[in-house]
């Protein structure tokens, strides 16, 4: 009989290692899978994690996809830390895009600097707004988050395809369901010259170092973490849950927002209904696999933009189905989430009884 | 001579680094009431699980009339006919009490609910077969426990800790039955570790002490000092003695506190009134389940009233009952709830860690951000005043000892040096060197003048050292009695509710 | 035909998924545990479900293997989140997107094809009364999820089984301290909400609209697990639940022939938008909850 065994002290080591074995283990699961579908599994590999890396135009591309993961991530974390699950970002995303887009859409004609700063705090607004939902449903009516946070999405994006088909609609765009074409002052500049990346990704670093600050060395970020590991200490010691719960929805919303107005304000350029390809959703894995913390979390964005790239690659070199990538990334957390319990536990031999 | 009904033979069991029984020698004889004596943590309910087959030994044997068996689980340890009664029951309130007690015993809903009728008849365990669980009393769940093992018609039956929720009349009710059962052929294994409960009514006696067999004696050829001996390695402490205070002035006023609870099966308020002045220690006694949960979220501010009732709860001359407990705390309120891990402190995070908790305001920040150094330094201090066994600030919380947390939770509270200190439970599942420890500095707060509230189940240590005793029954509080002119039956007859009738 | 009447012969067909889904899921909650996977679940037994009809092994072939693709996907969440203690929620949000990538992936094939579904069947003489008579002309899966619906009320009613549930659900250390076997119970009860899932999946793909388009699942899932929060895990509440839920969800075609002049996204919000606010109404109501609900949902229990 093999039984888990609580360790006296939580294995640092371990919790580094977890995401490095829970990829070699989601490699070697879909190893299988990529046989059994016929594929060459070298050629899907080299696709879908190196190619990524080997030309600076690919990286580019990564460093493009990595900005909204890491500002989503970063900002679903910080709830996911106080067991708040907010996962709606996606649609939160989706409004940040409407809002941002709010103003080349009314305006198409404005000119000036302020413009792609005003989408992105527009967009962050609207973010936030659609997450004001579910934190008032869990506060006062004690609803749970993750089914209205979710709902909520799919909500967003019956609003997004009505601006699409009626009212946003461009005149001149044959019929197509996406918005006109956003002025060049509407768009985010290039940080990368001769790429596409843009200043956002900056925005996402910079989102990364506060949340580090918050979450790791501040009062306010300790408070988050007691709400979430014993909720009833944090009401013994005063620590106000209600205000948790909404500070955590809004900063979620408010990233998510953010980032959809990036994504329109910079290398879609206008509101179309594949805006968002499931970053929200790949967001939370993103934040799972960097272990909740903002320095893991760099390096987990990175890790699924990359794959982002190589699953297109892959598609085009080894004709492998994009699904595949999301079979890839769904047992990714799998394996990680399996591996992060001995993190806490270590298995023991007994000839204790069963549970 | 007859096989014993049941012998352990080198039993032994660990968890982890932890060695919870160490090679237990056990005879328990035919119609006879065992003993097994311990304080906390000697590992006695380890032994119990045992014997039930809740958990398996990594060594030893187990003979039932003389015969080898394994005890591979409950429902194998029932077929033998063992039966357990569990300190903390293994009841559920959302059924039935017939619901309940067929989750054990086979038979039709009708069928079950005429034998409980019958039983209750029998032994004097009346309980309504239909009422659910979690409108039932302590004492009515204790008996709905022993009715469930009686139906399974056990030849051993096991009782931890029984005493622990009954008041003192009810005890001798209690061992007037299991007699009874003994004179029918029924072996009790009683766990406890009140020598005068074993010493009035145990034919035999095993004492544990660090897992270990440390005396296999007849209770009613040994004195308590012997027994204490065996158990804890030397004499019980000394009772402690409360030197006479000037009254001070009124750190905490409960007038007419009135609270419906928010969770159906918690239990209101009534009523309640009590005064608490500097330099004296209130004791509230009752079996838990009468209130005390509530009262304590109200004192402390988990529980909040309404602005326009904040007068119902005053500190420090202020009526704070719409405040959130940081600023009563503010107002130098200190709290040690009776849940330590999870409430009183973050099983996940270091101790340091959990210094930050409450003793922030103690310049462990610096703006806003959490001074680490700070932190360690309290820490340590807390550690070494209080002498908290672990490895150091690092240490996670949820990896102390319930004494030794309880003694870091106390420590924390009470270098905030407050000016009201209210304590629950203070050494529920501790054991006697630190309970003496942490009874020593609650009379040394009194005497430098510190407010102090304890609420506890142990009518012993209220009366050891408490000035005045209030008594909280189905939600109401007695008025304020002397523990040096009311005896213990005094005390017991508000605990279930009969002085206030007859007053 | 009217309104109301089509409304009422299509609603037991349309709240068919949600009922199979939920009925599981409240299996699985009453024991303790949490199965956020339920969308991705009905996802990857509604591609195999579809697949198996298609390449013609039969309705009742597909239905079987769509229940073993759900129990598959059950058998890892209940691994990590039952076996390991893992955090059920997100453990059910990682099977719920390895379920939705699964489904995506073997059904690549076979988007927008169609099959046959499955023939009606005419409660005799029921079928024929005015305006209801077509609440009796149903398919044999949705006859059976009634029987269904019955039996697992019965089952939390009066049996020992039922009873079994509830003691793991409200506290698995007392149901562990008298001797049951609570994560292998736990296990067997996501099991049976994976086989549940499958079915519904199957259901939508292969008989309520025989056609396979990638998401078509869209959110039935997430309206499952509200349904049993709304249903305070209570079997006939969920029943009506889900019909309200399968009248809903056929409102905006009602709305198409009538002609209303609301924009057909707001219609297909609507079930999104009625969850949110009737789950508000229900949860808010703090009582109920306590006294209906699981103690330990949601927790993971280590011996």
């Amino acid at each position: 009989m093999i039984r888990l065994v609580r360790r006296d002290r939580a294995s640092r080591k371990l919790a580094v290692a977890a995401p490095l074995l829970a990829l070699a283990a989601a490699i070697l699961s879909n190893l299988i899978l990529f046989v059994a579908m016929g594929k060459d599994p070298a050629a899907v590999f080299y696709a879908l994690l190196l190619e990524p890396f080997m030309t600076w135009s690919g990286f580019s591309e990564v460093l493009l996809k990595t900005g909204p993961l890491l500002l989503i991530a970063q900002g679903l974390a910080i709830g996911f830390r106080a067991k708040v699950f907010n996962i709606g970002a996606e649609g939160q995303f989706i409004l940040g895009a409407i809002f941002a887009s709010a103003i080349p859409v009314y305006f198409p004609q404005a000119t000036g600097g302020w413009i792609w700063p005003a989408m992105l705090i527009m967009g962050a607004i609207g973010g936030a707004l659609w997450a004001v939902v579910p934190a008032f449903w869990r506060v006062r009516l004690n609803a749970n988050e993750i089914l209205v946070t979710l709902m909520m999405s799919l909500i967003a994006v019956q609003l997004l395809n009505y601006l699409l088909l009626g009212p946003w609609k461009d005149p001149m765009g044959f019929n197509f369901p996406q918005s006109v074409m956003f002025q060049y002052d509407a768009m985010i500049p290039i940080l990368l010259p001769g790429t596409r990346v843009n200043v956002s990704l900056l925005l996402a670093f910079v989102a990364a170092l506060l949340a580090w600050i918050y979450m790791q060395r501040s009062f306010g970020g300790y408070q988050f973490l007691v709400g979430g590991l014993a909720p009833n200490a944090a009401t013994y010691a005063g620590f106000s849950q209600s205000r948790a719960i909404w500070l955590s929805l809004l900063i979620g919303g408010f990233a998510a927002g953010l980032a959809g107005a990036a994504e329109v304000a910079g290398p879609i350029g206008q509101l179309q209904r594949s805006i968002s390809t499931g970053y929200g959703y790949a967001a939370i894995i993103v934040a799972y696999l960097g272990g909740l913390h903002p320095v893991g979390i760099v390096a987990s964005s990175l890790l699924m933009a990359a794959l982002y790239i190589g699953g297109d690659n892959a598609m085009v070199s080894a004709d492998l189905p994009v699904a595949a990538v999301r079979v890839f990334q769904g047992s990714l957390l799998v394996c990680y989430l399996a591996a992060i319990t001995f993190v806490r536990f270590r298995l023991v031999r007994t000839k204790g009884a069963p549970a | 001579m007859p096989a014993p009904l049941l012998s352990l033979r080198n039993m032994t069991k660990t968890y982890g680094q932890t060695v919870a029984n160490s090679a237990i020698d056990l005879d328990v004889a035919a119609g006879s009431i065992h003993a097994i004596l311990g304080e906390n943590g000697a590992g006695k309910s380890t032994l119990m699980k045992l014997i039930y087959g809740v958990e398996r030994p990594d060594e030893g044997e187990v003979l039932w009339n003389g015969a080898p068996v394994h005890l591979t689980s409950p429902a194998e340890a029932r077929r033998l006919g063992i039966g357990m009664v569990f300190q903390h029951f293994s009841l559920f309130e959302t059924l039935t009490v017939v619901e309940n007690i067929s989750l054990i015993v086979p038979g039709s809903k009708a069928d079950l609910a005429t034998r409980i009728r019958a039983l209750g008849q029998d032994f004097g365990l009346v309980v309504d077969p239909f009422a659910h669980v979690h409108a039932l009393s302590v004492g009515e769940r204790q008996r709905v426990e022993i009715i469930r093992c009686l139906l399974t018609e056990p030849r051993l039956l096991i009782l931890d800790e029984p005493t622990s929720v009954l008041p003192p009349q009810a005890v001798g009710l209690l061992f007037d039955t299991l007699r009874r059962l003994r004179d029918g052929g029924v072996s009790i294994l009683f766990i406890s570790h009140k020598l005068d409960e074993i010493r009035a009514l145990c034919d035999r006696a095993t004492i544990l002490r660090g897992g270990r067999v440390t005396g296999d004696v007849d209770p009613r050829d040994h004195d308590s000092h012997d027994l204490a001996r065996m158990m804890i390695g030397r004499d019980m402490p000394a009772p402690l003695h409360l030197a006479p205070m000037p009254q001070g002035d009124l750190r905490l006023e409960l007038s007419g506190l009135n609270h419906a609870p928010d969770d159906p099966f918690g239990m209101g308020l009534a009523g309640v009134t009590l005064r608490l002045h500097a330099g004296e220690i209130l004791g509230i006694a009752g079996i838990s389940g009468n209130g005390q949960a509530e009262l304590s979220r109200l004192i402390s501010g988990e529980t909040v009233l309404p602005a326009a009732r904040r007068d119902e709860i005053r500190m420090m001359d202020k009526a704070i009952g719409h405040l959130g407990p940081a600023e009563r705390r503010a107002l130098g309120f200190a709290f040690v709830p009776e849940e330590r891990l999870g409430r009183g402190a973050v099983p996940d995070m270091s101790l340091a860690d959990n210094s930050l908790l409450t003793a922030h305001p103690l310049g462990l920040l610096k703006r806003g951000l959490i001074d680490r150094q700070a932190e360690a330094k309290f820490t340590a201090g807390c550690i070494a005043d209080f002498d908290v066994r672990t490895s150091g600030p690092e240490a996670e919380a949820g990896s102390l000892s319930g004494g030794n947390l309880q003694k870091f939770i106390m420590g924390r509270e009470i270098s905030l040096n407050p000016r009201l200190l209210f304590v629950a439970q203070p050494t529920w599942g501790v054991d006697i060197g630190a309970a003496t420890a942490i009874r020593h500095r609650l009379v040394q707060m009194r005497n430098e003048g510190v407010a102090v509230l304890v609420i506890s189940e142990e009518l012993e240590e209220l009366f050891e050292i408490c000035d005045r005793i209030q008594v909280l029954h189905k939600g109401a509080l007695s008025p304020s009695l002397d523990p040096r002119s009311e005896g213990p039956e005094e005390i017991g007859r508000w605990m279930i509710g009969a002085a206030g009738v007859a007053a | 035909m009217s309104g109301i009447e089509f409304i009422l012969a299509g609603m037991l067909a349309a709240a068919t998924p949600f009922l199979l889904a939920a009925l599981g899921e409240l299996v699985v909650e009453r024991a303790g545990v949490l199965n956020l996977g339920l969308e991705g679940m009905m996802a990857f037994g509604a591609a195999i479900g579809f697949i198996v009809v298609y390449e013609g092994g039969g309705h009742f072939a597909a239905f079987v293997a769509a229940g073993f693709a759900g129990v598959g996907l059950a058998l890892i969440f209940g691994g990590l989140a039952v076996g390991l203690r893992a955090n059920q929620v997100a453990v059910g949000l990682a099977v719920g997107i390895l379920g939705q990538g699964l489904s995506s992936l073997v059904g690549n094939s076979y988007e927008s094809l169609t099959i046959t579904g499955l023939p009606k069947l005419a409660f005799p003489g029921l079928s024929d009364l005015p305006v209801v008579g077509g609440l009796f002309v149903q398919d044999i899966i949705v006859w059976l999820s009634l029987i269904a619906t019955a039996l697992i009320w019965a089952m939390f009613r009066y049996s020992r089984l039922g009873l079994i549930l509830r003691a793991i659900g409200e506290n698995p250390a007392a149901a562990r301290a008298i001797g049951y076997r609570v994560n292998a119970l736990r296990l067997c009860a996501v099991m049976f909400g994976g086989a549940m899932a499958g079915f519904a999946g199957a259901y939508a793909a292969t008989v309520y609209t025989p056609l396979w388009a990638d998401g078509m699942i869209a959110g039935r899932g997430w309206i499952a697990l509200a349904l049993v929060v709304f249903g305070t895990w209570l079997t006939g509440r969920i029943f009506f639940g889900a019909c309200l839920f399968g009248a809903v969800s056929l409102a905006s075609l009602v709305a198409q022939t009538e002609g209303w002049a609301v924009p057909s996204q707001l219609l297909s919000s609507l079930p999104y938008i009625v969850a949110i606010v009737v789950l508000g109404i229900i949860t808010s109501n703090k009582r109920l909850l306590k006294i209906n609900g699981v103690a330990s949902l949601g927790e993971p229990f280590g011996p």
